[in-house]
């Protein structure tokens, strides 16, 4: 098992290399630079962006700068925003538990929502056609759009929920913390479900296509019990892999919805930067994105071996 | 009853996708005002006789304007889709049929590409080029071929193995002719699911892109940029918002539910 993940995190150094390499062209892809947010700025001379340029190293060749870049990035320094400079670590961690908690909360709930859909869906012909059309209509749905008429019919006109935030400007009490949850964590569990529910269905199809479940069948085992206890827990290692190999999508789907509902996450620092093009905020929020879904992979793969023997042997 | 009207709707889906590419190939025909004809004297109008979807901020109609937006949402819709799929079937069949490092390091790069979050990247890429139309589809292509590559790759090394190709190698063919006549008819089930479904991903992203300011810019309708619009009068004129949500749904979720159909068939089956 430590040889498997010694290997597994070596491979994952190459692929951290080759995204880090990709992001640093984009950044310096901008005309200007990374500086460009200061040639807009009339009250900054051209004397000043010269000087900065030099102090901050632009004008050295690009494998120079790529190389310091990624050595101050290792150690976390990830420079500063300029929006507000103030470090970019800083503003990215104090961001992170209001997206944990949004995505946890919703994730939750999407499992509850996928999993008794997912199951019963891959054995009732009658439930799975009104199932894919509805979990199709989830995933063909713009999270934008739909953020937007919650808010228009919950908020704005019932007035049952507030329309954005985290909590009231008084801090509010945990029924208010629970109220401000309700529209965001709709959005996303509604959009991670419809996916869900398909893979899980997807999982349970196969599994019940094996020889094992017709054996069981055979040995006079109740439907249910066959469905729950033996095809389920086969089918679960699948998804969850699966699941977990999404989470780009799932990055994408909370951006959108913290953004929409102006919930203060990453999510919501990753758009507030692009409408103020702080580079070194969109560049850092890219790569601790592409880390935690390299991250969350080796996790599918360590959880997957851990569960099922067989892949054991075959490595 | 329920069940027969559900085993119909893929055909609708096809048919709803057809009415709209004629719709927007016709749109100067078909809309009942000029694309940028202003009425200020009627700005954010209810939708009525005149104006069935009502009218925008300037007095635009916004009927005409999902008329016209809707050739811009397809275009990048129908043509990203091609690309990042053409993109994903030269990857995908190279990398299975080379093996060895060619198909590692393709693989390494997909692998990649698929780690940064598709949205995030897309978003800051247009920040970056703050690209027209053309550069939108080529930046939306290119974040989006790594499933196509995958799965194409995953074929072609099956079809690698048989007999019918070592037969075609035995008698003197080519990596090239090999993979063009031998290797890609066996992968056109996969490719058309492919596409179908990246149809529908590019005009999400599109709507996504515009709807944040980065994508489509005004004056140029795109159904995205008529939602970034319409999200700050949301509360006193909320069908400026209707109109293009229903429609970037209703296509999205026709070509998911074509592709949907494609990708049980026989032959799509037999490749997944």
């Amino acid at each position: 098992m430590i040889r498997f993940l010694a290997r597994r995190l070596a491979q994952s150094v190459p692929l951290l290399f080759l995204i880090s390499v990709l992001l640093f062209a984009l950044l310096h892809a901008v005309p200007g630079g990374p500086l460009t947010a200061y040639l807009e700025n009339p009250n900054v001379r051209p004397e000043d962006i010269a000087r900065l340029r030099t102090a901050l190293g632009l004008d050295r060749p690009l494998g120079a700068q790529y190389l310091s870049w990624l050595l101050a990035f290792v150690r976390g320094d990830w420079g500063y925003s300029i929006a507000d400079g103030r470090p970019v670590l800083e503003r990215l961690v104090e961001r992170i538990p209001a997206t944990l908690e949004l995505v946890g909360v919703s994730s939750l709930l999407a499992f509850c929502i996928a999993l008794p859909i997912g199951v019963l869906s891959a054995v009732h012909r009658g439930l799975d056609r009104v199932t894919s059309v509805a979990a199709i209509a989830g995933i063909s749905l713009p999270v934008f759009w739909f953020g937007l008429l919650l808010q228009l019919v919950f908020a704005n006109r019932l007035g049952w929920l507030p329309s954005s935030g985290r909590a009231s400007f008084d801090g509010g009490d945990s029924l208010d913390i629970a109220a401000h949850l309700v529209l965001p964590v709709t959005v996303l569990a509604l959009v991670e479900a419809a996916a869900w529910s398909r893979y899980l269905r997807r999982a349970m199809r196969e599994v019940l296509a094996r020889p094992f479940i017709r054996a069981a069948h055979a040995r006079g085992v109740p439907e249910r019990d066959v469905l729950v206890r033996h095809a389920l827990p086969n089918a679960l290692g699948s998804f969850v892999t699966v699941v977990l190999l999404d989470a780009a999508m799932l990055v994408s789907g909370a951006v959108v919805t913290e953004s929409v509902f102006a919930w203060p996450g990453v999510g919501s620092l990753f758009t507030e930067a692009l409408a103020k093009r702080d580079y070194p905020v969109l560049m850092a929020f890219l790569m601790v994105g592409a880390v935690s879904v390299i991250a969350l992979n080796l996790v599918a793969d360590v959880v997957m071996r851990a569960i099922d023997p067989r892949l054991r042997e075959a490595a | 009853m329920s069940g027969s009207l559900l085993a119909r709707a893929p055909r609708g889906a096809a048919l709803f996708l057809a009415g709209l590419l004629l719709a927007a190939a016709l749109a100067p025909v078909l809309a009942p005002y000029a694309a940028d004809a202003l009425d200020l004297a009627n700005r954010r109008g209810a939708p009525g006789a005149a104006h069935w979807f009502g009218t925008d901020e300037l007095g635009r109609d916004v009927l005409t304007r999902v008329l016209f937006g809707a050739r811009v949402s397809l275009a990048i819709g129908l043509l990203s889709a091609l690309v990042s799929v053409a993109i994903g079937v030269a990857i995908g069949a190279v990398a299975g049929y080379a093996g060895r490092w060619v198909d590692d390091v393709l693989m390494r790069i997909t692998d990649a590409m698929l780690s940064v979050p598709r949205l995030p990247l897309l978003m800051l890429a247009a920040a970056v080029t703050q690209p027209g139309v053309p550069m939108l589809i080529v930046l939306v292509a290119i974040c989006g071929w790594m499933e196509t590559a995958r799965v194409v790759r995953a074929e072609v090394r099956t079809l690698a193995s048989r007999d019918f190709v070592s037969a075609a190698r035995a008698i003197g063919a080519g990596p090239v002719r090999v993979i063009v006549r031998h290797l890609l008819p066996g992968i056109i089930p996969a490719a058309s699911v492919a596409t179908t479904l990246a149809i529908g991903r590019g005009i999400l992203l599109e709507s996504t892109l515009s709807f944040f300011g980065v994508g489509v810019q005004p004056p140029t309708p795109s159904w995205g940029n008529m939602l970034y619009q319409a999200q700050t009068t949301m509360s006193t004129a909320p069908w400026l918002a209707i109109a293009p949500g229903v429609f970037i749904f209703a296509t999205v979720l026709a070509c998911n539910a074509v592709g949907d159909v494609l990708g049980a068939t026989p032959a799509a089956r037999s490749a997944a």
